[in-house]
């Protein structure tokens, strides 16, 4: 019977079986990082839109309330796209004759709706409802960003579900005050605890306080969100 | 190139079915079900009907079940074709109204309103037609009726605010609007006793740097 493999192959099997763990290990490593790069969460990256609205001007330059056009939001699971009437509010008046504003005219015209492009799509196997997050003081920023400094919108966050279960661990660092929910400005920073305490750091007793007084536990019982 | 050894054959035989099955696995890993369920969220894209909407609007004409009436006096501000001067007997004028009243103003009215009622809200300045001052002889006159009918209805150059607000805060808002009015006329002499001396005993108030 003829030899099969040239001796070398003693060195290359050798070397093989040495090196097979670093490449599994690449191998994982770079499935890690695409799935966590912005090519995949989308994080950062601007969507294009039919009409190049921005947040950062009707917001932070105006002072409109996030509630003004997405009016279902402390109601019901959507929050809701404002119907073209809404934008026509101010535009029957204010930049009528701009070509920015054409699609959002004609629209009123046809009664056709504008064709957004939705930023923040969950999978429909997780079921959120903007409602309850509101009522217990998440703030939006806390999972939408600085919408008031996006002049176009992009997503802040990965919508992941490790990101969700952090909150819904250790809610604390995100309740506000229920009349800073809407508001984009951060919380004012929680005092370092004294190192004898056994106070969480990051956590200030105001919001320990609301934690309370909002009646919230710590949900991460799979079926909150998979049912 | 050496020749093929039954081993290596067998080998090669023994590891293709396995090396196909998880590429099928890997392949069919990828699919998309779950994350796009064949239901519909609000306000999706759908082909089935002519206007692209998977939402649909209402039916011309269609009455929620155990709706109000619709000429009732808390869905028209009206009695008998008239405003009324009164909050319809389903609000209690208290603090919780007018607190929501004050919190649905800022939302929905100030942008043009103003926040004390003016008329000088940020809209305004960017070029909208200046609404009335609520503080006006004729207006602080005016029935509370007719502030609800103005924002369910709209007036003038000012659209209706019926989809954006629902029938109770429109109340609400209503009677912060008197509310407001009353701030720009109160006198002293109508806060309790224990209030002014609260405010009697405040330092007078500086005027502030950022004040027009």
């Amino acid at each position: 019977m003829p030899q099969i493999f040239h001796p070398s192959m003693n060195t290359i099997s050798r070397a093989s079986i040495f090196g097979a763990v670093f490449i599994l290990a690449g191998a994982g490593a770079i499935l890690w990082l695409v799935f966590r790069s912005s090519y995949m969460t989308q994080v950062g990256v601007v969507r294009p839109q039919p009409v190049e609205f921005s947040h950062e001007h009707h917001v932070s330059g105006l002072g409109i309330d996030c509630r003004y056009c997405h009016t279902s939001v402390e109601t019901s699971p959507f929050a809701g796209i404002p119907p073209t009437a809404t934008c026509m509010t101010c535009h029957s008046q204010i930049w009528t004759d701009s070509p920015k504003l054409e699609v959002v005219r004609a629209s009123y015209r046809t009664g056709e709706s504008i064709p957004w492009t939705r930023v923040h799509d969950l999978p429909d196997f997780a079921y959120f409802d903007h409602s309850i997050h509101v009522a217990k003081g998440v703030g939006c920023v806390s999972c939408h960003g600085r919408v008031d400094e996006m002049p176009l919108m992009w997503r802040a966050k990965t919508l992941h579900m490790e990101w969700c279960i952090d909150c819904h661990r250790n809610p604390e660092p995100h309740i506000r005050p229920r009349d800073k929910v809407f508001s984009m400005e951060p919380l004012p920073a929680a005092p370092t605890p004294a190192p004898e305490s056994d106070a969480k750091p990051g956590v200030s007793n105001v919001a320990l306080d609301l934690m309370q007084a909002h009646q919230i536990a710590s949900e991460t019982n799979c079926s909150v969100c998979h049912h | 190139m050496l020749s093929r050894s039954p081993y290596a054959a067998r080998c090669h035989a023994t590891w293709s079915p396995a090396i196909a099955a998880l590429a099928l696995i890997a392949l069919v890993g990828c699919h998309r079900d779950m994350y796009d369920q064949p239901r519909l969220e609000p306000l999706e894209k759908n082909t089935f009907f002519d206007d692209g909407r998977a939402s649909r609007p209402l039916v011309e004409g269609v009455v929620e079940y155990g709706a109000i009436p619709p000429d009732s006096v808390i869905l028209t501000g009206k009695v008998n074709g008239q405003l009324t001067d009164e909050l319809p007997p389903e609000f209690k004028l208290d603090a919780a109204l007018l607190k929501r009243g004050e919190q649905r103003f800022n939302v929905f009215c100030s942008n043009c309103h103003g926040l004390s009622g003016d008329g000088d809200g940020m809209i305004v300045l960017r070029g909208y037609r200046k609404p009335p001052t609520y503080h006006s002889e004729r207006l602080r006159g005016t029935p509370i009726g007719h502030f609800f009918d103005v924002a369910t209805n709209g007036f003038g150059v000012m659209p209706s605010y019926a989809s954006q607000i629902p029938v109770e805060d429109r109340w609400a808002i209503a009677a912060y609007i008197r509310a407001l009015q009353l701030t720009q006329y109160a006198k002293l002499d109508d806060l309790p006793e224990a209030e002014r001396q609260q405010l009697e005993n405040q330092p007078a108030a500086t005027p502030s740097p950022s004040a027009p």
